[in-house]
């Protein structure tokens, strides 16, 4: 237990009393340990949105190609005006907007209905099999979230953008329409399918600790089933659809495979897309305008939610406290209603991998029958005239590199992001009720509203230049830590903090009392207590970051490129067999990590489905 | 007698809430003081400071000679280096170690031999009689057995204080009254000085050898056990402590000395005091009888509560109401017509405006 009482400041009179009382304070640990953490973010978050803020606004070399008269240095508002006023505008600012919201809206939307529904019907209806439906929910989560959109292309492409040409074409001979093979609905439907895992996970949780005696007691006051489902059950949702929501809409309006993978080859840009693209040709001020942009667009949303539903709701998901609930029968539909679900559930789980993997075990692209078929795409030897002469997946150094990159970027940021969450947690829960330690906690919280993309492209104007004793780590693999690391720190902290919550004040305080200093206390008692929620969070950690590509993208270089990047790479080279081929590795790793989570300490991977 | 503990102009406040105001407190060696009074009233807060676990605002706190907090100095020693053993409520047992381990944890620091720990860790679950629990983790045993390791846990270390906070109110009934003798013996074996709190005014009664009432952070009396239940200090005093609780009636001492309650006068030792007080009498120190006695009260027994050992009797007259204790199963009947005396030595009076005890 620290002993500390913040001094008033600032200090009318420096005596010694005041003094050893500040020296007593700057000496706690937790005082010690949330400084240091102020520090780390500051240097992780806050300089790196400043950087980015002040890039936009300031010339540089790179603006001297396209902007007549520009004094390297000198402020500006050029990027500003040309993305929000020229003739230009409108094809790089507002039409990605407007492409980014439909498809968030239109994802979210359709993951809330897929979701919400199913949630409800595993929980308030007497239909059977309802732990097979639970499991499989979770399956297209645990793939990287443009997987679907891959196997998308493998059975609609109809050469319009060029590319292997379709299973479904192959089929009929004829090429599905465009809007079906490209574009905002496929982009849609894919993010749909990956993302109404938040939906059913919420809305079942918060079914589930919904005292159904609430609805019972409606009930008893003479109110109709509609009536009860409208003023009794739906309210006490609300705060976990919004959840729902705002995760689901912050993280595919960052989202970058889906679009990249299925809009633009016909050109229909995204602000992620738009922003990459940017990037690529080194117009970063222009790049970064759209990602304050989109980080704006996410605050506002996450600002919303938290006026409606209230304090902090929205960023916890409700404990399922196991109510017995009045659940609807279904009568004899129960059995079709399940046998649905599960096929539906089965088609979106396993289907797109089937498709990629056949795709990769097809000689010529594009053509899909029996005499077709080939490993030359996993063990085939260099061949000029097959994937721009690159051997097959597992036999290529560069991909066993990527893959290995992948591996040591996920152990890395799950260690670091475990350790951050450790401390975190004490300096939050130790600091409770003072204002150090308010300022720790919702400074944790600002990655959180910082879309993935955007939070890649913050990096890029932090790190390409040296930064006081800190050398230029752009293109290092450092960097990709870094950036991983720091967008775990909201979901670190607050699984740090519950993990710390759960250890009793008075143990430590006990080990106080019995003469242990800070140090002794923390690896004696607190790491012991938490190592659960340690080890937990570091392999859900691990997973997220295996197959997280928003938020490097921006960030890889040929010599960090990781298997997620790497998947993107080929794509955009027209190497789709070996893209999908890596990606199919990328699952494999990450199937295998997730099966070692299962087996672990009972750690799921549905309970820190959040982060 | 030396002094253990030596508290001057303590206060504590937590943003708007004074919970402990401007208490001065001297805690005499080998004394067994109770911190007493309802939740809220900042005994716990009071002990948490002496312990080092909350910093004060205000004031200063000696342990034994040693000054361990001055807020004039800026000087606060840490916990650990207090030399005094605190027994916490819910246990405060480290679920990851064994009973041994829970009681080495302090002595590893001492630069201790094994065999010098073994022995004390032998010597201090015997004190607790757990001798043999040593290889037990905290949830393979019952609540009392925890708390007692708690307890062998903090004698294992031999600090020159001991702290206890509400240590029984986690135990149910029956082990609490084997705990309260075992508190009771083990203060006096050792003769440490001990600070106790609790709310529960019969672990106060029975352990302490001095007991403080405290209310809003105030110390409202200091005194003996015997002194505070039967010389109550202040009206609140008077009404917190005892089951059943005391009577308190609004009355007028007259000119010859009598207090008059309405319709009736008790004749008191009044101290020369005139005018409006409240009398308070404990519910042992009315004498009850079924047929009319000279200088008797008739009263109506509204309702009648036999316990066993003894009984409580509501009694009624016109808007007064009394209980009564008294020994054995009662034998009165309820609407009965009852004649109440009372024992003149036992009843206090009461400023009305001051609530203070009116004494010589």
């Amino acid at each position: 237990m620290t002993v500390t009482t913040i001094p008033k400041v600032p200090l009318p009179l420096l005596n010694k009393a005041r003094l050893r009382r500040f020296f007593r304070w700057l000496k706690s640990p937790q005082v010690i340990l949330s400084l240091i953490m102020l520090a780390v973010m500051f240097y992780m978050v806050i300089i790196p949105l400043y950087r980015m803020l002040i890039t936009t606004i300031t010339f540089s070399e790179n603006d001297l190609r396209y902007a007549p008269g520009a004094v390297v240095g000198q402020f500006t508002l050029f990027h500003w005006l040309r993305m929000l006023t020229s003739k230009i505008a409108v094809i790089m600012t507002f039409q990605p907007l407007l492409h980014s919201l439909t498809i968030s809206f239109g994802a979210t939307t359709l993951a809330f209905v897929i979701g919400g529904t199913m949630a409800w019907m595993v929980v308030r209806t007497d239909m059977p099999g309802r732990k097979i439906i639970n499991i499989l929910a979770v399956v297209p989560y645990i793939m990287p979230s443009w997987t679907i959109a891959m196997a998308w292309k493998v059975l609609f492409n109809n050469g319009t953008a060029g590319g292997v040409p379709g299973v479904l074409m192959f089929l009929t001979g004829t090429a599905p329409p465009d809007w079906i093979a490209f574009g905002p609905l496929p982009i849609i439907i894919s993010s749909a399918l990956h993302y109404y895992t938040f939906y059913f996970l919420f809305v079942s949780a918060a079914l589930m600790s919904i005292d159904s005696s609430l609805e019972e007691a409606a009930e008893l006051a003479g109110a109709s089933r509609g009536r009860i489902l409208r003023k009794i059950t739906f309210p006490l949702v609300i705060p976990a659809l919004l959840s729902g929501f705002i995760m689901t809409f912050s993280k595919t309006m960052g989202t970058f495979g889906g679009p990249n993978v299925l809009g633009v080859p016909v050109s229909y840009y995204t602000m992620s897309t738009m922003l990459r693209s940017n990037t690529t040709v080194l117009a970063f001020g222009d790049a970064f305008v759209l990602a304050i942009i989109l980080i704006l667009f996410s605050m506002t949303t996450v600002t919303v939610n938290q006026k409606i539903v209230g304090t902090r709701k929205s960023y916890e998901t409700i404990g399922g406290r196991g109510f017995m609930a009045q659940k609807t029968k279904l009568r004899e539909s129960k059995y079709i209603l399940t046998a649905i679900t599960v096929t539906f559930q089965i088609i979106i789980a396993v289907l797109p991998l089937l498709l990629l993997i056949m795709s990769t075990l097809m000689l010529r692209s594009g053509s899909y029958s029996f005499d077709n078929l080939s490993l030359v795409h996993w063990i085939g030897e260099s061949n000029v005239n097959i994937n721009s002469g690159e051997p097959g997946v597992l036999l290529n150094p560069a991909i066993w590199k990527g893959a290995w990159n992948s591996i040591k970027l996920a152990l890395y940021t799950a260690f670091f992001t475990a350790l951050l969450g450790v401390i975190l947690g004490y300096a939050i829960v130790k600091g409770r009720g003072t204002k150090l330690g308010k300022i720790v906690e919702q400074l944790a919280f600002v990655p959180y509203v910082i879309p993935g993309i955007a939070f890649g492209a913050v990096y890029i104007s932090m790190f390409t230049k040296s930064v006081g004793p800190i050398p230029p780590l752009y293109g290092t693999f450092l960097l990709l830590v870094i950036v991983s690391v720091a967008k775990h720190i909201p979901y670190s902290s607050r699984s740090g903090v519950s993990a710390m919550l759960q250890v009793g004040r008075e143990l430590e305080e006990a080990a106080a009392v019995a003469g242990a200093n800070a140090w002794r206390r923390f690896w004696r008692i607190i790491f012991p207590l938490t190592s659960a929620g340690f080890v937990s969070g570091f392999l859900l950690t691990f997973i997220t970051t295996m197959r997280e590509l928003s938020l490097i993208i921006l960030l890889v270089t040929p010599s960090t490129a990781v298997l997620a990047s790497m998947t993107m790479r080929y794509i955009e080279n027209g190497n789709e067999q070996q893209a999908n081929a890596v990606i199919i590795l990328l699952i494999t790793i990450v199937l295998i990590g997730n099966f070692i989570i299962s087996r672990f300490r009972g750690g799921s991977l549905k309970k820190g489905l959040g982060a | 007698m030396s002094v253990a503990i030596r508290i001057n102009n303590l206060t504590k406040r937590f943003g708007n809430v004074t919970a402990v105001n401007n208490v001065s407190l001297n805690i005499e060696s080998g004394s067994f003081l109770t911190l007493l009074g309802p939740s809220g009233c900042g005994k716990t807060t009071l002990l948490r400071c002496i312990t080092g676990l909350e910093d004060p605002n205000e004031g200063e706190i000696f342990i034994g000679d040693k000054l361990v907090y001055s807020s004039s100095e800026g000087i606060s020693v840490p916990p650990g280096e207090r030399d005094l053993g605190l027994v916490f409520q819910n246990y405060a047992l480290w679920p990851h170690m064994k009973v041994y381990k829970n009681m080495t944890f302090a002595l590893e620091t001492k630069k201790m031999t094994p065999e010098e720990m073994d022995k004390r860790v032998k010597d201090s679950l015997a004190e607790v009689k757990m001798s043999g629990y040593e290889d037990r983790y905290p949830r393979e045993m019952s609540g009392g057995q925890q708390q007692r390791i708690a307890l062998a846990r903090m004698l294992a270390y031999r600090p020159g204080v001991f702290l206890m906070d509400e240590p029984l109110s986690n135990l149910d009934a029956r082990l609490r009254m084997d705990m309260r003798i075992e508190l009771k013996r083990l203060h006096h074996v050792t003769g440490a000085t001990t600070v106790y709190v609790t709310h529960d005014q019969v672990e106060a009664l029975t352990m302490s050898t001095s007991i403080a009432i405290m209310k809003e952070g105030v110390i409202q009396q200091l005194d003996t056990p015997d002194k505070v239940y039967h010389f109550p200090a202040t009206l609140f005093v008077a009404d917190f402590i005892g089951n059943p609780k005391v009577n308190l009636l609004n009355g007028t001492v007259d000119e010859a000395g009598k207090v008059n309650l309405g319709s009736f006068n008790v004749s008191t030792n009044t101290y020369n005091t005139k005018g409006k007080v409240v009398m308070a009498v404990r519910p042992e120190d009315i004498a009850i009888s079924a047929s009319p006695v000279p200088e008797g009260i008739e009263f109506t027994a509204y309702s009648v509560l036999p316990a066993g050992a003894d009984s409580s009797i509501i009694a009624h007259r016109d808007d007064i109401e009394l209980t009564i204790r008294e020994m054995g199963t009662s034998t009165i009947k309820m609407d009965e017509k009852i004649w109440l005396k009372f024992n003149p030595e036992a009843v206090n009076l009461y400023d009305e405006k001051s609530g203070n005890l009116i004494t010589q």
